[in-house]
């Protein structure tokens, strides 16, 4: 269910909030983001956008489902959904309903890093939603009554992403063979056979665990000052008292990382062959300095768009696949992965389109990328930066992502220009050194063969 | 990452093509200015100087609905091949051109429309217009793009012959509309697209994209004058007028049945649809209303809380108005698991004549109209959304102060109003698509 669609908002979310290089003057104009503590430890961050009377206002906290205690895969997600069942102050549905009558909008989010909650309303009713939130960081009250229909609509959930789709199954079983030890393994929606035990006590559990000031961050995009939230913050998430201790965030690691493996996973609905196959990389986070920025520039030089290399040799020059690509997902509190797929065309075998593959890949990590490539990547990638700034939810997600991923206001700061330092020999060497295939893991789809005829003794 | 409620996503799809999209607050700071060129062509502009960027929308009237008669997914494919070379430059350095300055260009078909995105930089205007220009009026479609967007659409077409989703909405169309336009899927079938030809592409072409069935809107760091001069250059060599074939005005046939497709996956899915009420119909805002009640936008409609909140029977539950050209629908969907498809169907069924029957309540019309004003603004935020509803005005034909007149419009749809306007929304009946482990003896085939 992570899809490769939500992997690309993920990886776009390491980049930043000011522009250089493509429009220098911009540089000085970006938004004036301001980042603070509140006394309880809860973090603070304001990004202005005074172009329209609304706000973006998020609250996320350090904790997602590479946090789940065993056999409780899921639990962060099911809490999430849980979120919304009420507190002892306000009701099952009061939240929801108050914001569906003022025209606000609401949705939740987990990932394997982090869950977020965020509400979009006009500037006016900033002070509402956060005493809702507030009071749902500590209130929570549940019953089975709510908690049981709710599991069955994440089992629901978990059938439309994941049990009705072939490819999304084939994503597990490759992320499962590919973490040997760090939970990133685990599907973050969990495994249906654990969902299905998990009880209002688990949720709860977690709960108290995790969701304390001093484990939140607070960001708030849109027509509104830092002085204004700082107030409003201190009077309404500032009065929750912390209520536990939060130490290292501190998971099961990878060990090095040594043969190639593959999972094949048939199946009667398949029309078309396709493969996936994911590395074990550095993150943002955990790479040495320029290395993260490196593999950036990679995966578009490899794999996005028509002038890849990957699309142009593979599609248009020979054309062996129908589609193809490659990504990376900077943002991980952990080592992260850096991903390629492809469909070859009807009369191409899934065999010849990965050997084509891996010689693309073993061109870049030998003869490296051209100047003209290497522009058109860092172009795209800034440019992207000031694209961002046209939407205030894009902004907040972006500082939400990044500092609970290990990173810092000015790491996203520093971004644009730390990509336009990447050398062509930087590219390479990530290619050269992380492109290994004893650090991946390959996933086919395929047609699941015609059942053999029963045998008979 | 996994969102809590995938049902807001659909829902502010559909309701794109719809209502949703004017803001209230934001008019105050929010001026459209009317920009006509010297060469008469129009634009309604939103000038945006913080953000250094310029968003364009565009739309030509005469999406699949002109495709050629047995040729579904022309249209498809013309709006995919556009930007794969023209003028001088094949696809190959086109693209380049694009990349070089991060020029953004998009297009595509719907049923009734081609249209078009273009986002740039406002210091790379100038080569991004000049690119659209390319695009507009000397695309090459030369043959090896053309073959490469077919294979796509061939392996996408044969995916879809096994998803649940798909074999339903085809159904649906194909039973709905017989022996029209609409009855055909956007993106061809596996029979037509092997056929589409070159020629195919250029008539299209020639035909659709003109002068007086386009609508623009614009957004960001640029100035009336300015704008003028890059609309002439840009549409300005277009054919005056489009050729497009009448598209006869048809209601969906077969509301009030159910057709089950048997389909081995864990879930089934559920679509249905009727009879809509038409945009510029007096009654398409209090029938907005209604739909918004019982499977609208909000976490907090009747649907949402019978079939998810109550019984924990699915995951996303939501209905929407669809106003196309040549029939109005009220269209809607679920997935849930197979022994619940009955029991799901069946409280779709109960809400839509409860509603119907009784209509809403005081309480929940007052919610509604102060949700659909209050989020109003919410639709506003990003220049290429505000692109896209500035030209969904003009083709709604609802004038250039509608967002202004938006708030009393809504204000006075009375409860006698959204009763009356219930019944007549929700008492022709659906026709359901059920696809899935069914119980039943399958009742269609699928595919095509």
């Amino acid at each position: 269910m992570i899809s490769r669609r939500l992997f690309v908002a993920a990886a776009a979310a390491t980049t930043g909030a000011f522009l250089l290089g493509v429009s220098p003057n911009y540089a000085s104009s970006g938004p004036d983001v301001s980042h603070f503590k509140l006394a309880n430890g809860m973090e603070v961050v304001v990004i202005p956008d005074r172009r329209a009377p609304v706000v973006t206002h998020m609250v996320w906290y350090r904790v997602g489902s590479a946090d789940e205690p065993a056999m409780k895969s899921g639990i962060a997600h099911f809490l999430e959904h849980l979120m919304f069942k009420g507190t002892e102050k306000n009701p099952a549905g009061r939240f929801s309903k108050v914001l569906a009558t003022i025209g606000g909008q609401e949705n939740a989010f987990t990932s394997s890093d982090y869950t977020g909650y965020f509400q979009r309303v006009s500037r006016d009713r900033l002070k509402m939603v956060m005493e809702f939130e507030a009071d749902r960081m500590t209130g929570l009250k549940l019953t089975d009554e709510v908690v049981l229909p709710e599991r069955n609509v994440v089992l629901e959930e978990q059938n439309s992403r994941v049990a009705n789709s072939p490819s999304a199954k084939l994503g597990e079983e490759v992320m499962a063979a590919l973490f040997l030890n760090h939970p990133y393994g685990r599907p973050v929606i969990g495994w249906r056979h654990e969902i299905e035990k998990l009880t209002r006590q688990d949720a709860i559990d977690f709960y108290n665990r995790w969701y304390t000031p001093n484990n939140a961050i607070l960001i708030v995009a849109g027509d509104v000052t830092a002085d204004e939230v700082k107030a409003l913050a201190e009077e309404t998430y500032g009065k929750v008292a912390p209520r536990a201790e939060i130490g290292a965030r501190v998971r099961p690691q990878e060990p090095e990382q040594r043969s190639v493996r593959t999972v094949t996973f048939a199946d009667p609905r398949v029309t078309q062959p396709s493969l996936q196959r994911s590395y074990v990389v550095p993150s943002a986070a955990t790479a040495k300095p320029g290395e993260s920025e490196a593999l950036e520039v990679l995966a578009q030089i490899l794999g996005s768009g028509t002038n890849s290399r990957f699309y142009s040799k593979l599609v248009i020059e020979k054309p062996l696949a129908t589609s193809i690509g490659a990504w990376y997902q900077g943002s991980a509190l952990d080592q992260t992965r850096f991903g390629i797929y492809g469909t070859p065309r009807s009369d191409v075998s899934l065999k010849d389109l990965e050997e084509a593959m891996d010689a693309v890949i073993a061109e870049v990590a030998e003869t490296g990328v051209t100047n003209d490539e290497l522009e058109r990547a860092k172009v795209k990638l800034v440019a992207d930066v000031v694209y961002a700034q046209d939407s205030q939810a894009t902004m907040a997600r972006w500082y939400g992502v990044a500092l609970t991923t290990g990173l810092t206001v000015e790491h996203i700061k520093t971004w644009p220009d730390r990509v336009q330092n990447v050398t062509a020999d930087q590219v390479r060497e990530a290619a050269k050194t992380w492109l290994d295939k004893r650090r991946s893991v390959t996933g086919y789809l395929v047609k699941e063969p015609a059942k053999p005829q029963e045998r008979r003794s | 990452m996994i969102f809590q409620r995938v049902s807001a996503a659909f829902g502010a799809a559909a309701i794109g093509a719809s209502l949703l999209f004017a803001p209230v607050p934001a008019a105050a700071t929010t001026k459209i200015e009317r920009v006509i060129s010297p060469g008469g062509i129009e634009a309604w502009l939103v000038r945006e100087p913080s953000v250094p960027l310029i968003a364009m929308e565009f739309s030509f009237k005469g999406g699949a609905n002109q495709d050629p008669e047995n040729k579904p997914g022309v249209s498809y494919m013309m709006a995919a091949a556009l930007d794969e070379g023209a003028g001088d430059l094949d696809s190959k350095a086109f693209q380049a051109r694009a990349e070089r300055s991060a020029v953004e260009m998009s297009f595509r078909a719907s049923r009734d429309e081609i249209r078009g995105t273009l986002k740039m930089l406002s210091s790379k205007q100038g080569e991004g217009f000049e690119l659209l220009r390319l695009a507009l009026n000397q695309p090459r479609f030369d043959q090896e793009p053309v073959e490469r967007i077919r294979a796509q659409m061939l392996t996408a077409l044969k995916r879809e012959t096994t998803s649940p989703n798909e074999i339903g909405s085809r159904l649906w169309w194909r039973t709905a509309f017989p022996n029209h336009p609409y009855s055909l899927p956007t993106n061809g079938t596996l029979d037509s697209v092997p056929t589409i030809t070159r020629d195919d592409l250029t008539a299209y072409a020639g035909a659709v994209l003109a002068r007086d069935n386009l609508k623009v809107g614009v957004v960001g760091d640029i100035d009336a004058k300015t704008l003028g001069t890059m609309l002439d250059q840009v549409f300005g060599s277009l054919p005056a007028k489009a050729q497009l074939r009448p598209v006869k005005q048809v209601q969906p046939e077969a509301v009030g049945r159910r057709l089950e497709v048997q389909l081995d996956v864990p879930q089934t899915v559920v679509a249905f649809g009727g009879s809509g009420i038409p945009r510029k119909d007096p009654d398409f805002i209090p029938a907005f209303i209604v739909n918004h009640i019982l499977g609208g936008g909000s976490f907090s409609s009747r649907l949402y809380s019978e079939v998810r909140e109550k019984r924990g029977l699915a995951y996303s539950v939501y209905s929407y108005l669809l106003p196309l050209d040549a029939a109005a629908l009220f269209m809607g969907g679920t997935q849930t698991r197979a022994d619940k498809a009955e029991e799901t169907v069946g409280l779709i069924e109960q809400e839509i004549k409860r509603l119907a029957e009784n209509g809403p309540t005081l309480d929940e019309l007052e919610r509604a109209k102060s949700y659909i004003q209050g989020s109003y603004p919410l639709s506003f935020d990003t220049s290429t959304k505000i692109a896209a509803q500035l030209v969904q005005l003009q083709v709604d034909d609802l004038g250039i102060d509608y967002w202004e007149r938006r708030n009393a419009l809504i204000d006075a749809v009375t409860l006698d109003d959204v009763k009356r306007v219930a019944r007549r929304l929700l008492n022709g009946g659906v026709l359901f698509t059920v696809v899935g482990r069914t119980q039943q003896a399958s009742t269609a085939k699928h595919g095509g």
